[in-house]
């Protein structure tokens, strides 16, 4: 979830809607004027606020500007998980930030603390989407940015999504070759519950790990949509109590009502478990006990 | 340290907005409004006193209007306010 | 022969024997003559149509008497102000105002107050600068606070007594028969339900009505019939007909409110009460109105309906009724213009009084009868009491309303608040004023978290079952100081500026004067 940098009110109370990951935005919503303010608003609110599980996120400003090194310290010193990189381009942008990181967190002892999510928001960064992926142990994620994607592709963004269609599929894949995450776009019509309910739909098709949201009203759906069927839940708790039984018995190979069980197969159960604890449709006390 | 008027926040609900004036006399004076002075004045006088001091200024008379900001809030539009008067960059 | 000369002796003996006069035309002044005027014009010379001085002169109103107001026409009313204006202006002094409640446009009662014309007041609330100059110490006699029940059972049973009631009617005809709006009729303003008033019109030695739409006799249907009404006093304006009844209040899209809400609509599905048959009253915060969206969208999917909605009506409710999820609406009090015209409509939407819907001394008061109820407050305590009057600040800033009635009475009480507003925290070591016993409110639902009182251990297993993130109130309250720290206690004084009575007519509470800085 999008949180303005420069807006307290919000920053303080973004977790109880308990979303997966928080991200306070030091870019495109904070005036060049207040810039410095909403950095040291960022850097205060991660070393204080409570926010519990969730993963903090700070956007900085592009390197190239004056602010972009203010705000990777900013965001590193205040211990934030993950820093997200506006409008990336080529894999020398994700290194050159991981340098950044690296001193500064060698000063602080903590080598390795933070990773990198890179935002691909143009052509250029659509064509590059796998360099940028692998461009660093750090990367975590790759997510697409439609609304400077579309005019720099010389279109506008439609409810339907096809001027997108390319971008989203290069990152889907791109992400699942790099073993990372892939996030989609915000999607800015809070009036239009049912075109954003289409969208995810779409997204969750084509493989998207998450949705990139700007309001709390917006967190219910995600989950909704993302969240796996009671029948795919069942199916899930059966192939994962399959492997603790095969486990117990010494034995490599599990079967679930007769049936082979493979890797890929397990690792999907798995995800869809994570997924509906996530989505609060079970707990885990319903699943570990 | 020379201070000029210099000034961080909003009147945003959850935010405060810190206006910091060269100082009339010897000291820190600080002049607040608040909602919830009644129970929070002392202490949000004493976060934007500390932060003051360590920015080393020993020096300012401070306007505070406070719409219920947390002391994170507090210390974060102190700090942006002294960088400001101060032309100053606490990050290097 | 049978004629009745022949039958005088025997008339005589038996007026005697039963002790009542006997027959003598044009001797009892009650039965008049023959009056020949058309019956229209008669109803203008109505002697009980009178100037509001004569209303007053005639009503036999003395200084140090009790003078009752009601808030239906909320911050539209001009009554009370035009009233006591008048009082004023004719000379009287130390009178108690005894209103269903007092709200900001009450403002000039300071000036009366100080000048010594109201000496005594008892309501349900008090806002704006009113409230503050209170809490501040404007009045030597404390103010008497009862909730909406406390104060109907109060006037009921003789403990607060009315010497002349002054009501405000939306319409009126010159007889007395008077109504919050009017059937097929076009009235300058419309209030919905009279509920508070009725209690007044009941009970009070004196009935005045007060309207600036004078109907043809006869005003049907009337709230307030002719037989309680002594005079009738037409002015040009009783209020604002907007702020009378305002349009329906918009659906919140504040995250915290929905996100509040549609826990709360988890608690009420979940709690065990959410049955075929069940009842349900809810408050008119933006929190309050999305739980009935959540709740509306639960009850069309497991196809359950409910038997009544009560209270305050909303035009949220009034739309579940004519969808026919809600078959009956009880309304002590219209909140919207919707929920006005609803009455207007709707036959199953009953106007009930005070009494009827939650005095604690009447078995049929509706409260009784209540499945659920959800309420919002000020600040709770880490033992279940709520504050509804007094802000955080120590400066009287609300009205207990239905709060003790229904909390006390409906087999499920959730009260709805965030765990802080700004910096201010609403789970406390304990509430700034008492208002309604922990031991009446059950569920305490807030952005971090649901408390459920330890008295109700079969609810939180519910609700633990439907995953609803149950917590200790404890945790709640530290989270809160954790969060802001810990507050100064408030600079109150010795004085006490108030007193806040239970529903049963004891003394819960008593506030004190705040002091400034």
């Amino acid at each position: 979830m999008f949180i303005p940098g420069n807006n307290p009110g919000m920053m303080q109370d973004a977790h109880v809607y308990a979303p997966d990951s928080i991200m306070l935005d030091l870019e495109d919503s904070v005036t060049l004027e207040e810039k410095d303010a909403a950095r040291l608003l960022v850097y205060n609110a991660l070393q204080s606020v409570d926010y519990g599980e969730i993963e903090m996120v700070v956007r900085i400003n592009p390197l190239g500007s004056p602010y972009g090194h203010k705000d990777v310290q900013a965001a590193v010193k205040a211990g934030a998980h993950v820093i997200r990189m506006p409008k990336t381009e080529t894999a020398e942008e994700v290194v050159e930030l991981e340098k950044a990181i690296e001193q500064i967190e060698t000063s602080l002892g903590c080598v390795g603390r933070t990773k990198i999510m890179a935002a691909i928001e143009s052509a250029q960064g659509v064509m590059n989407a796998f360099a940028i992926a692998t461009a660093s142990k750090r990367m975590m994620g790759i997510a697409l940015g439609a609304e400077d994607y579309c005019a720099n592709l010389k279109t506008s963004r439609s409810k339907e999504g096809a001027e997108l269609l390319y971008a989203r599929q290069t990152i889907v894949v791109a992400a699942r070759a790099a073993g990372i995450d892939a996030l989609d776009t915000v999607y800015s019509d809070l009036n239009d519950m049912d075109s954003f309910r289409a969208e995810l739909r779409l997204i969750k098709q084509l493989g998207f790990d998450g949705k990139s949201i700007i309001n709390p009203r917006q967190i219910e759906i995600v989950n909704e949509i993302f969240a796996p069927t009671q029948k795919e839940i069942e199916k899930a708790c059966a192939i994962l109590a399959g492997i603790k039984e095969a486990q117990k018995r010494g034995s490599g190979v599990i079967a679930v009502d007769g049936k082979m069980v493979d890797r890929p197969v397990v690792m999907r159960a798995q995800r869809c478990i994570d997924l509906a604890i996530a989505s609060g449709i079970i707990t885990k006390e319903d699943v570990y006990e | 340290m020379e201070i000029n008027t210099a000034s961080a926040g909003t009147l945003e609900s959850g935010d405060i907005l810190v206006e910091i004036i060269p100082a009339r006399q010897k000291g820190i004076e600080i002049i607040l409004s608040s909602a919830v002075s009644h129970q929070f004045g002392k202490q949000i006088k004493q976060v934007i006193f500390q932060t003051l001091s360590e920015l080393n200024v020993t020096d300012a008379t401070v306007h505070a209007t406070d719409k219920g900001a947390l002391d994170c809030t507090i210390r974060a539009r102190v700090t942006a306010a002294v960088c400001r008067a101060t032309k100053t960059d606490v990050w290097k | 022969m049978n004629k009745i000369a022949n039958r005088v002796k025997q008339i005589e003996a038996m007026a005697q024997k039963t002790g009542f006069p006997v027959y003598s035309e044009g001797k009892n002044p009650l039965v008049r003559g023959k009056i020949a005027t058309p019956r229209k014009e008669l109803q203008q010379a109505s002697p009980k149509l009178v100037s509001l001085e004569e209303a007053i002169r005639q009503s036999g109103l003395k200084d140090g008497m009790t003078i009752s107001f009601h808030h239906h026409f909320r911050s539209g009313d001009k009554v009370i102000n035009m009233v006591v204006d008048k009082l004023a202006e004719m000379g009287f002094k130390h009178l108690h105002l005894a209103a269903s409640s007092l709200i900001d446009v009450h403002e000039p009662l300071i000036a009366h107050i100080r000048n010594g014309i109201i000496s005594r007041i008892s309501t349900s609330g008090l806002r704006g600068a009113l409230g503050a100059a209170i809490s501040h110490g404007l009045m030597d006699e404390p103010v008497i606070f009862r909730s909406h029940g406390g104060r109907a059972a109060a006037i009921a049973n003789g403990e607060l007594h009315i010497d002349v009631a002054f009501l405000g009617a939306p319409s009126c005809d010159s007889l007395g028969n008077a109504c919050g709006y009017a059937q097929g009729e076009n009235v300058k303003s419309i209030c919905g339900s009279l509920g508070y008033a009725k209690v007044d019109a009941q009970y009070a030695d004196k009935v005045v009505i007060i309207t600036d739409s004078l109907m043809p006799y006869p005003n049907t249907p009337n709230s307030i019939s002719e037989r309680d009404v002594d005079f009738v006093v037409e002015v040009d304006s009783i209020g604002d007909a907007a702020k009378i009844s305002s349009g329906a209040i918009r659906d919140s899209k504040n995250p915290r409110d929905l996100l509040l809400a549609q826990t709360a609509a988890k608690v009420v599905i979940n709690g065990g009460y959410f049955q075929n048959g069940f009842s349900i009253q809810t408050g008119t915060g933006g929190a309050s109105l999305a739980v009935v969206k959540f709740i509306r969208e639960k009850m069309i999917e497991k196809n359950i309906k409910a038997s009544f909605a009560l209270g305050g009506i909303t035009t949220h409710m009034v739309k579940l009724h004519e969808e026919g999820l809600i078959e009956r609406l009880i309304d002590v009090q219209s909140f919207d213009r919707g929920a006005a015209e609803s009455l207007i409509n709707n036959r199953m939407h009953k106007e009930v009084s005070a009494n009827e819907y939650a005095s604690a001394l009447e078995i049929g008061s509706a409260v009784h009868w209540l499945d659920m109820v959800i309420l919002s407050a000020l600040e709770v305590d880490v033992n279940f009491n709520a504050n509804v009057l007094v802000g955080s600040d120590g400066v009287i800033r609300g009205a207990i309303g239905g709060h003790p009635d229904t909390a006390a009475d409906a087999a499920l009480s959730i009260i709805v608040c965030p765990l802080l507003r700004g910096r201010i925290p609403c789970v406390v070591d304990e509430v700034t004023t008492l208002i309604t016993p922990g031991t009446s409110v059950d569920v305490i639902v807030t952005d971090y978290g649901v408390a459920v009182n330890p008295n109700r251990p079969e609810i939180a297993e519910r609700l633990k079952v439907a995953h609803v993130n149950v917590v200790q109130i404890h945790d709640l309250k530290e989270k809160a100081r954790k969060i802001i720290g810990d507050a100064d206690p408030l600079p109150f004084g010795e004085r006490t500026v108030g007193i806040v009575m239970s529903r049963d007519g004891s003394v819960m509470d008593i506030v004190r004067n705040i002091k400034d800085k």
